[in-house]
């Protein structure tokens, strides 16, 4: 099976650089799977669960914002904070609802809508975990 | 002429400032490797996501609808100066090398009747800028509780920076900070955050991607994190300056203690060997007038 190089970093560090055969990603438009030799794609994230396939090998991770870019040999991820599933715990969800709650208190129109979107993302990730 | 004992404390004193110096200089070599490492782990988001902006940006520079961030207000008029300085001294000039590249723009901006603000990060900073500029300090970010930094600390500061930005405090923003180059190079450098400015890459086709949502969302979507990448950055390159010039201002001391007691245990033993000839003269010479 064709694979491509995929990339995971947040700010503080690389999480994952390796061949994979396809990556489940959180859209903010929705969620989709890239394989190799996808068209190119630029797309920002939201907060969800990251699945990462190489061959029999899968590992997930939780991320909150960042954005994807898909191209047809590589996908990288720059999340703006990522972790792997296993070592989320409740708590650390929680400290992202309260982030996400506490970004949401100062705005209005058009920005509360995706304030209030990126409440409701994060905390689907309490059933996630 | 000081006395043998004298001479002696201070030997014993000056042996004991070379051995905190040393062990100083010892800390911040390891604390320099670390900081080397959160420097070098943060550089691939950092990379990537200024080539990414740099394709963004430069498709939307010239649109109507480019956001503020990214566009400016149109005014230069009021001027945010970050001043990102250490929490500690004792690390030869660096702090003072920030300070005063931020005070020569600030007089020059002065001097150009704008106004400047000024925000500081790190104590250090805040004492030297205080002098002069008292009255133009708005506000002072303590990091002397940060163990180890994080984006969190970035993400504080540039949330801050944008919130006032978007309050319409000032105009532009720029950040003063140190670059490391190597243990005995750090170049005070200044980084203009808002409007921000990005080096699209020339020579890289960018790709045809599809955009989703709209290139203008992403842009309006990312310009906030690029911008507290860049502070992030900062923050790092800074802490890895400020080891750095720390580790080679206590391998001076050192170096320059240890010279001090070579030149104090010369003088103390030629005051020794001057105390024995002279009661030496005095026993003798008393012999004699017997």
């Amino acid at each position: 099976m064709a694979t491509m190089q995929f990339d995971l970093v947040s700010p503080e560090r690389k999480l994952a650089s390796l061949e994979a055969s396809e990556v489940q990603i959180p859209g903010s438009e929705g969620d989709f799977t890239a394989m190799a030799d996808h068209s190119p794609v630029l797309t920002t994230l939201r907060p969800g669960v990251l699945t990462v396939k190489a061959g029999s090998d899968v590992s997930e991770y939780i991320v909150t914002g960042g954005f994807v870019e898909v191209s047809p040999t590589a996908t990288s991820v720059l999340a703006e904070q990522a972790v792997p599933k296993a070592e989320a715990s409740a708590d650390f969800v929680n400290g992202l609802i309260a982030d996400a709650e506490a970004a949401a208190k100062n705005v209005s129109g058009p920005d509360l809508d995706v304030a209030n979107k990126r409440i409701s993302d994060t905390r689907a990730l309490l059933d996630l975990i | 002429m000081a006395s043998l004992k004298d001479l002696k404390m201070r030997i014993e004193s000056v042996k004991g400032t070379r051995k905190i110096t040393k062990a100083m200089q010892m800390v911040a070599a390891a604390k320099l490797r670390r900081a080397q490492e959160a420097a070098e782990a943060a550089r691939p988001f950092a990379d990537r996501m200024n080539v990414v902006m740099g394709n963004l940006a430069g498709a939307s520079a010239g649109s109507e609808s480019a956001p503020k961030l990214l566009a400016g207000t149109g005014k230069d008029d009021v001027h945010l100066l970050i001043v990102a300085t250490s929490e500690r001294g004792l690390c030869g000039g660096f702090n003072s090398s920030i300070a005063k590249k931020a005070r020569v723009d600030a007089e020059k901006l002065l001097a150009a009747g704008k106004t400047v603000k000024i925000l500081t990060v790190g104590k250090k900073g805040r004492e030297q800028m205080r002098r002069e500029f008292a009255k133009h300090m708005i506000d002072h970010v303590d990091m002397s509780e940060v163990k180890r930094l994080g984006y969190s600390n970035a993400q504080d500061i540039a949330n801050d920076v944008m919130a006032r930005f978007n309050a319409g405090e000032f105009d532009v923003a720029t950040i003063y900070y140190s670059e490391f180059k190597s243990v005995i190079a750090q170049i005070p450098t200044a980084l203009q955050l808002i409007p921000a400015k990005f080096e699209a890459d020339e020579q890289a086709e960018a790709p045809f991607y599809d955009y989703e949502p709209g290139k203008e969302e992403i842009l309006a979507d990312l310009l906030p994190r690029a911008l507290t990448t860049s502070v992030f950055a900062a923050l790092l390159e800074n802490a890895a300056s400020e080891q750095g010039a720390r580790m080679s201002a206590m391998d001076n001391a050192t170096r320059n203690a240890g010279e001090m007691i070579d030149k104090l245990t010369i003088q103390y033993n030629r005051s020794r060997q001057a105390a024995i000839t002279n009661e030496l003269i005095e026993i003798i010479s008393g012999a004699e007038a017997l």
